[in-house]
């Protein structure tokens, strides 16, 4: 892969992030939403894929580590006031660098003790973290408890979003095509294959958990600052799963794949929501004559889950972008 | 001390409940190497099945009754026997070839199929399970309070280990079970039908999530569709607390991590109940990975 | 790896395109003949129980209104949207009704952290918010366009339950057994302490559970060995009922009391024996209540099949005061509602004489009631 190229690529995909958040007004605030959402789902998505992906190790927690990026860096946020454009997003990057760094030791807390673990343990541990940071979060009356935290500046918009989400899929691309790539890539395929040959298996798990933690923390940091709340029980066991839907949707270890997972897999709600709204069907009489949609939306969505993982469990984009080599 | 005695009674009914789902996931996990995520949603399914049978039960055997409440028992435990037989037919045999972690997704979707399917039909609001058996007080002395529901608990979960480790042990079943558990394609060369034994392994272990849905049920009757997916967790780190595989120390981790989280809740802190299952498992995952009872088993390379 | 930034980059156009092309819906007078009016609830997930409650309350006031002929010679159309009791999708749905929908005032939520993350979004696009039953002080104090119908935590839990287990249950000392994953249960025993313990009582531990937690046992055995007079369950009906089986099962004879959450039916089907000479503060009572909330509760009852809670009653409140202040406004405007709904004086709902007062909260008076031969009974009524 070409170095040059793929620099020159990531200023262009900035540049036009840029362009399009100037615009941002001209857009119809729900999409708008909808837009960061994806973006947001892309970073979550991608970094989650270096670890589950590439590094074959299962985690369903993802959604702690997004937790503690948001918590942190609206904690950091809250203490200013108004602030003109420039300091304001001088402390936006600091608070989201600091969230993902709090993200990433709390990566480092999870990665190191599980190392042991495969599969299905590591799932359950995971998921255990996960569950422990919900709770902590819940009785920390420093951040609201389950009453909630209340952003002040919801300083997100697609600049942010969508540059965030190319500086790690650069950071992760980039990542996976070093030698260190080479020792995650080895630690999927076979483990114990890699520690008989020298490689140490330790150092790259727990680096793959680091740096898809800190990803997954500078996602919550856009997360909070989009939505300008946050509750405990929003980033609990159904959210992590979301995000793994997302990475094997996409065909684990594809990360063009995960990213387009990571737009249908934010917009399908929606979707359906926008069926179950439409007023009339041509040959039908009934108003609203989708509306069931409504009450069934995760029902459709768990026996979609079914359905793909029985028919097409290598993802829906698996053969088109592979790239792997 | 009473107070002590209390908190023990209380964690040893709630723990023998766990104890009985804990079952099911080991079963499952001893013969597929794979945890089915849905095994506590089987659980809130048998209690909805003792909601809807026992009006139609009553109609024959008066309730609330000792026999009645048996027949709702048993009848409960046929029907997710049967439905744990489906689940496994159509979501997870065709998977049987595939990497575990596409299984393990695929009852992820069952397992919330259930949940909000079971809000859909059953209606989210919780409802009130009948009583089934007759209740009596059986001791008062001095601040300790023990009725009848909780040595119904205790009674009916020794009675189902009893009745498991017969089947397991001495029947021609629980033999193929264990050999497709300890060898799948060995057991198969032998003639062991490994479709039958998986199929019959899930029905089992369904039916003593029914047991545990209906005890459950009858101990704290209020029945929602969501009602599964906490004891389901909490009875999957028990299961892998006694050793994940291993029948006996499914039972101890069920009775272990009821009498902890009692205690803990009781006497320390009742603000981290939650938490203290997922603490106890990755103590236990850090400490000794293959449970209390559980034997280290050397990777195969 | 070249064909990758490519592709990202189309992709972002295309998103670009996409963007530029949706136009922002024009909020107001909607289809000309309709007046739309957003509602956003848990309809699924966790807390469906709440949100389904509420949304029925608020769907049968719409009816009967429309009925009766709408308002403003329109037809009233009240577009629902889900939020699977998720946090963040209630910022997403209000997205989606303010800017694609259209709508001209806003109902939700009966959760307090749902409401704070909507309410934010209303009062930035100017669009009035009634919230049912959020009892957080903080979710008023977003914006002069956020009110809520229902009595405050400080109200019901520093004046209401403080004084009534003071004055009338003559309890020293309290235990508190509160929901810690509920910020209703936790606002309502922090305001109960304060003012518990400002008139003298003392207060003698708390305990947690979560919602959804069916055994108290370790936590009861715990009180019971405290000796409190009285303790106090700030929580939701769907764990109340099996708080008091299993309290007196344990050979607890203490009074039980505790807010709106424990209103509904299935409260009493739960608990049953358990409960009796328990108390609770909601906003009607069944034997003190006027014909409109004894209509209410025959018209619901026939409708779906069950009788009402507080929040189906709130629900049904919030879609009246709302439709009254549109009417009260003469014009589909969303600025004008919203004065509408300030000035609300002496508004006859079913759950009280509602009363909007400068801090957009409603004033109005409590009860509390009892439970005697399985039936509810009234007690008193505390005033603000």
């Amino acid at each position: 892969m070409n170095v040059r190229h793929a620099k020159t690529a990531l200023l262009g995909a900035l540049a036009v992030c840029l362009l399009a958040s100037l615009f941002a007004s001209r857009i119809n605030g729900y999409w708008l939403n909808n837009f960061y959402d994806i973006g947001i789902g892309m970073v979550m998505a991608v970094s989650l894929n270096l670890i589950n992906g590439y590094t074959g190790q299962f985690s369903l927690g993802h959604a702690g580590f997004m937790a503690v990026g948001a918590y942190t860096a609206a904690m950091i946020t809250n203490q200013f006031g108004e602030l003109n454009f420039l300091a304001a997003n001088g402390v936006f990057a600091l608070a989201l660098a600091a969230g993902g760094l709090a993200a990433a030791g709390a990566g480092l807390l999870v990665g190191i003790p599980t190392l042991r673990l495969r599969g299905d343990y590591l799932a359950i541990v995971t998921l255990g973290f996960g569950e422990i940071i919900r709770v902590i979060l819940q009785n920390m009356n420093a951040v609201g408890g389950a009453r909630g935290l209340s952003v002040m500046h919801g300083w997100t918009n697609l600049f942010w979003t969508f540059g965030l989400a190319a500086v790690t899929v650069y950071v992760v691309a980039s990542l996976v095509n070093s030698t260190y790539g080479r020792g995650f890539i080895a630690v999927h395929d076979d483990e114990v294959a890699a520690e008989a040959i020298g490689i140490n298996t330790t150092k790259y798990k727990v680096t793959a958990f680091v740096v898809g933690a800190f990803f997954a923390g500078v996602a919550g940091g856009l997360y909070a600052h989009s939505k300008q709340f946050l509750a405990p029980g929003g980033f609990g066991f159904l959210q992590s799963i979301t995000f793994v839907v997302m990475v094997i949707l996409g065909g684990m270890g594809n990360t063009i794949g995960v990213l387009l997972a990571a737009v249908l897999l934010t917009l399908l709600p929606e979707g359906l929501r926008l069926l179950a709204d439409i007023e009339h069907l041509p040959g039908i009489a009934a108003d609203r004559p989708l509306g069931w949609i409504g009450g069934t939306r995760m029902i459709i969505y768990s026996l979609l889950l079914i359905v793909l993982m029985l028919t097409r469990p290598q993802g829906l984009f698996a053969k088109q972008f592979k790239i792997k080599n | 001390m009473t107070e002590f005695l209390q908190q023990l009674i209380n964690g040893l009914a709630f723990g023998s409940i766990l104890a009985l789902i804990a079952l099911g996931y080991t079963m499952v996990y001893g013969i597929l190497r794979f945890i089915n995520f849905a095994h506590g949603d089987v659980f809130m399914l048998g209690a909805f099945a003792g909601f809807y049978l026992a009006p139609k039960i009553a109609t024959v055997v008066p309730l609330p009754s000792i026999g009645g409440g048996l027949v709702v028992l048993v009848a409960a435990m046929a029907i997710c026997a049967a439905l744990g037989v489906l689940i496994e037919r159509f979501a997870y045999r065709p998977l049987r070839s595939r990497p575990k972690l596409t299984v393990l997704i695929t009852a992820i979707g069952v397992s919330l199929f259930l949940e909000y399917a079971g809000q859909f039909v059953f209606g989210a609001a919780p409802k009130k399970f009948p009583q089934i058996l007759p209740v009596y007080p059986i001791a008062h002395l001095g601040g300790l309070s023990l009725n009848s529901n909780q040595v119904v608990v205790l009674g009916v979960t020794l009675l189902l280990l009893l009745g498991l480790r017969f089947i397991v042990l001495k029947t021609k079943m629980g033999t193929a079970m264990r050999a497709v558990s300890f060898n799948p394609e060995a057991a198969a060369l032998m003639g062991v039908n490994t479709d039958v034994i998986i199929s019959f392994t899930f029905a089992l272990g369904s039916a003593l999530a029914a047991a545990a849905g209906i005890l459950w049920a009858v101990n704290y009757p209020a029945i929602d569709p969501l009602m599964g997916i906490l004891p389901g967790l909490k009875a999957f780190v028990a299961a892998v607390l006694g050793g994940i595989g291993n029948l006996p120390g499914a039972a101890l981790g069920g009775v272990i991590i009821g009498v902890t989280e009692t205690l803990v809740s009781g006497y320390i802190s009742s603000t981290y109940r939650d938490a203290i299952a997922f603490a106890v498992l990755i103590l236990i995952l850090l400490i000794k990975p293959s449970g209390l009872l559980g034997k280290k088993e050397a990777e195969k390379v | 790896m070249k064909i990758w930034h490519g592709q990202f980059l189309a992709a972002a156009a295309a998103a670009l395109w996409l963007a530029g092309c949706k136009p922002s819906s024009t909020p107001g007078a909607g289809g000309g003949d309709t007046i739309k009016v957003g509602e956003f609830a848990s309809l699924t997930g966790s807390e469906a129980t709440f949100g389904q409650s509420s949304h029925r309350g608020t769907l049968l006031a719409i009816d009967e209104l429309n009925a009766a002929g709408g308002v403003l010679g329109k037809k009233i159309q009240l577009l629902t949207e889900d939020n699977q009791s998720q946090a963040g999708q209630s910022a997403t749905v209000v997205r989606k009704l303010i800017s694609s929908d259209g709508v001209v005032a806003m109902l939700g939520e009966v959760a307090s952290s749902r409401s704070l993350e909507a309410a934010p979004i209303c009062q930035q696009n100017k669009i009035p918010m009634i919230s049912p039953s959020s009892t957080n002080p903080k979710v008023t104090q977003v914006g002069d366009y956020i009110f809520r119908v229902c009595f405050l935590d400080s109200f019901q839990g520093g004046k209401v339950l403080a004084n009534f287990a003071r004055n009338t249950l003559k309890a020293n000392s309290v235990t508190v057994l509160k929901d810690v994953k509920s910020d209703y249960s936790v606002g309502l025993a922090k305001f109960f302490m304060e003012g518990y313990t400002g008139q003298g009582g003392k207060i003698v531990t708390e305990q947690n559970y979560s919602g959804g937690d069916k055994d108290f046992s370790a936590q009861l055995t715990a009180i019971k060995a405290d000796h409190p007079d009285a303790i106090l369950v700030p929580g939701y009906y769907t764990e109340v009922g099996l708080i008091a089986l299993q309290a007196r099962q344990l050979g607890l004879t203490l009074p039980l009391f505790g807010g709106d959450g424990w209103e509904s039916s299935v409260l009493v089907s739960i608990g049953g024996a358990a409960l009796e000479g328990d108390y609770f503060s909601t906003h009607f009572s069944p034997d003190d209540s006027s014909p409109e909330a004894q209509q209410f509760v025959k018209h619901y009852q026939a409708k779906y099949g069950e009788t009402p809670d507080s929040m189906a009653a709130l629900g049904y409140d919030s879609a009246l005061i709302l439709v009254d202040a549109i009417k009260r406004a003469g014009v589909a405007d969303s600025a004008k509602i919203r004065d509408a709904i300030a000035a609300t004086k002496n508004f006859h709902g079913i759950t009280g004489t509602i009363t909007i007062d400068e801090n957009r909260n409603a004033s109005k008076p409590a009860v509390i009631v009892t439970i005697k031969n399985g039936q509810i009974k009234y007690v008193e009524t505390i005033a603000p």
